[in-house]
């Protein structure tokens, strides 16, 4: 029983790792919450969905398409709503409130244009698991950790070594000293918005194989932004230290006590910890800025 | 017809009691508030309970649901305002506190789960709902012109010089959330008493959104903006007969739209009268200060 939680937590930390680590990239650099992030997630899901039943397309084609699709839109995303603000120096509330409305406006357009239906992804994965020493892990599990990994540790390497890698890295220390050195920007935002949009891709296909999907599916994000302020909101590592860990103390909350006080938890162990440890566990010391 | 139009306007003023309890606080200290649905539903149900199960009086169940969303907000406000969360976390961390309350909500026997309370005394008329606004509205217009609204004010625009010149940021930022969380719990039972039935999936993020995106395009830092704003909600989509799902969709653009090309809002920091008639035509000054 308690290592079939644990390996049950491991596999949907993995996933909030992911998301948590889309919200901290761009937290790093333009430092606001982008609450917009979980509908571009949802709409990732739909892109996937929609490639494998209407254009039959094979699961690496629908995860291609969901990341390039993601990705366009989060870009889209900020190039729209962000960066008029941007360019009038706003203050990180007036993002926040452009964000909210992102949000709304997507996760609604979705329920007017589509509707409240769930949808369950085709079976891609035979449903079967695999057992080990009497501890049963799901094949999309397995698969899912697997490409997670490989999609954080492939940003990780491309953040450390790439010399785009180290602009971003610049610019979450000082945006306006990086633009003075010769960055571009405008350029560097974009890519950004790129990059988590494209993680949104993967980790939305992800979700919606694993549970259903349908316009709310952004709620389980919300989730993933609690995960990125345990790590330390704007820290990679952090980020992905606070997805695994809240999937697997959730999973461990929901096993033990009640699935009904799990969501309930989640938001208190954030307040608590935000009481006693204000930056979360690798975070910078981050006060608001006047 | 008349009773339609009647209708309406109840619906509207019982918005415009939240809706200024909101802008008090959102509008006053440029804290969000995510979770105000739930001041709301706490106000609802306090008072159905006590006219419904213990045949209280309606004016005094009305008060009671007032203090019983006051002091919810206050318990809420002291741990999270003490910590100085910032503006993002302090969102979230309403989120979470209104999921909690619908979990509670749903699963308390005095609050009959999701089936609600149907039959409750239908107590609450125009000339009820015309009085408690007035009040409402009155109460706010003194508390921001006095002391303690300069002093809000003052940590709105600017909170580590209010906080060198002397102003307690902490008692002011929760003087505000527990009024406007009292004016969200009167409005909540005169909702109640209004359609007679409550049940906890009324009180959704839905609520919070529209009481949101009113403070927002009134203008953050006016009174009368918001209540402007909330009856032209309220109003135009009823005239119109739009399907609910499409005025989301609207608010959520509205906030972007809000956001990019005129983020004082309707009235922005200004409040009806007739100077402001005089100056309609002028440009606004550049850009939106925080």
């Amino acid at each position: 029983m308690f290592f079939q939680t644990l390996v049950t937590g491991l596999a949907i930390g993995g996933i909030y790792a992911l998301m948590a680590v889309g919200y901290s990239l761009v937290f790093s650099v333009l430092n606001f919450s982008n609450f917009a992030y979980g509908s571009i997630i949802m709409l990732g899901a739909y892109i996937a969905y929609f490639a494998m039943v209407k254009l039959g397309a094979p699961i690496w084609i629908a995860l291609i398409l969901s990341i390039v699709g993601a990705a366009t839109l989060c870009f889209l995303n900020e190039r729209l709503a962000y960066s008029p603000l941007r360019k009038r120096r706003a203050s990180s509330l007036f993002f926040m409130i452009s964000a909210m409305g992102t949000a709304i406006f997507l996760e609604n357009l979705v329920y007017a244009l589509i509707g409240a239906h769930f949808y369950s992804f085709p079976e891609v994965f035979t449903r079967t698991n695999l057992s080990f020493h009497g501890v049963a892990i799901g094949v999309l599990d397995v698969f899912a950790i697997v490409f997670s990994s490989v999609s954080i540790y492939a940003l990780h390497m491309f953040l450390q070594k790439s010399r785009t890698g180290i602009a971003i890295r610049a610019a979450s220390y000082d945006i306006q000293v990086c633009s003075l050195n010769g960055v571009n920007n405008s350029a560097l935002i974009g890519l950004v918005f790129a990059l988590a949009g494209a993680l949104a891709g993967v980790s939305g296909t992800f979700l919606g194989m694993k549970y259903i999907v349908y316009p709310t599916m952004g709620w389980i994000t919300n989730k993933a932004y609690i995960a990125a302020v345990i790590g330390g909101l704007g820290s990679l590592p952090g980020a992905v230290v606070g997805g695994i860990l809240l999937g697997v103390l959730e999973t461990f909350v929901s096993a033990y006590v009640s699935s009904v006080v799990r969501d309930v938890f989640s938001f208190s162990l954030l307040v608590l910890l935000l009481l006693v440890m204000p930056t979360g566990l690798f975070g910078r010391y981050l006060e608001e800025k006047v | 017809m008349l009773q339609y139009v009647f209708g309406v306007i109840s619906l509207g003023l019982i918005y415009v009691i939240a809706t200024t309890g909101l802008a008090v606080f959102t509008g006053f200290t440029g804290l969000f508030s995510l979770g105000h649905a739930a001041f709301f539903a706490i106000g609802a149900y306090t008072a159905a309970i006590l006219t419904y199960f213990y045949g209280w009086n309606f004016y005094l169940a009305l008060l009671a649901g007032a203090a019983a969303g006051g002091l919810v907000g206050f318990l809420i406000g002291y741990p999270t305002l003490k910590a100085k969360l910032r503006t993002d976390y302090f969102a979230i961390a309403t989120l979470g506190f209104g999921e909690a309350v619908r979990v509670l909500l749903e699963n308390l026997p005095i609050t009959q789960g999701a089936r609600g309370l149907p039959g409750i005394r239908g107590d609450t008329n125009l000339p009820v709902l015309l009085v408690a606004s007035a009040i409402v509205i009155w109460a706010a217009w003194n508390l921001i012109h006095s002391r303690h609204g300069r002093a809000a004010i003052a940590i709105r625009e600017d909170f580590v010089a209010a906080e060198m010149m002397g102003v307690d940021i902490f008692m002011g930022r929760l003087r505000s959330l527990t009024f406007s969380a009292a004016c969200a719990g009167l409005a909540g039972g005169l909702f109640a008493h209004y359609f007679c039935f409550i049940q906890p999936s009324m009180f959704t993020a839905y609520m919070s959104t529209q009481m949101t995106a009113a403070v927002v395009a009134g203008g953050m830092g006016s009174i009368s903006g918001p209540v402007i704003a909330t009856l032209i909600f309220i109003g135009i989509p009823e005239a119109l007969r739009v399907a609910n799902i499409w005025r989301l969709v609207a608010y959520g653009l509205l906030l972007v739209l809000i956001m990019a090309f005129r983020p004082q809002g309707l009235m922005g920091y200004r409040e009806l009268s007739l100077d402001l008639f005089k100056g309609w035509f002028r440009r606004p000054g550049k850009g939106g200060k925080p």
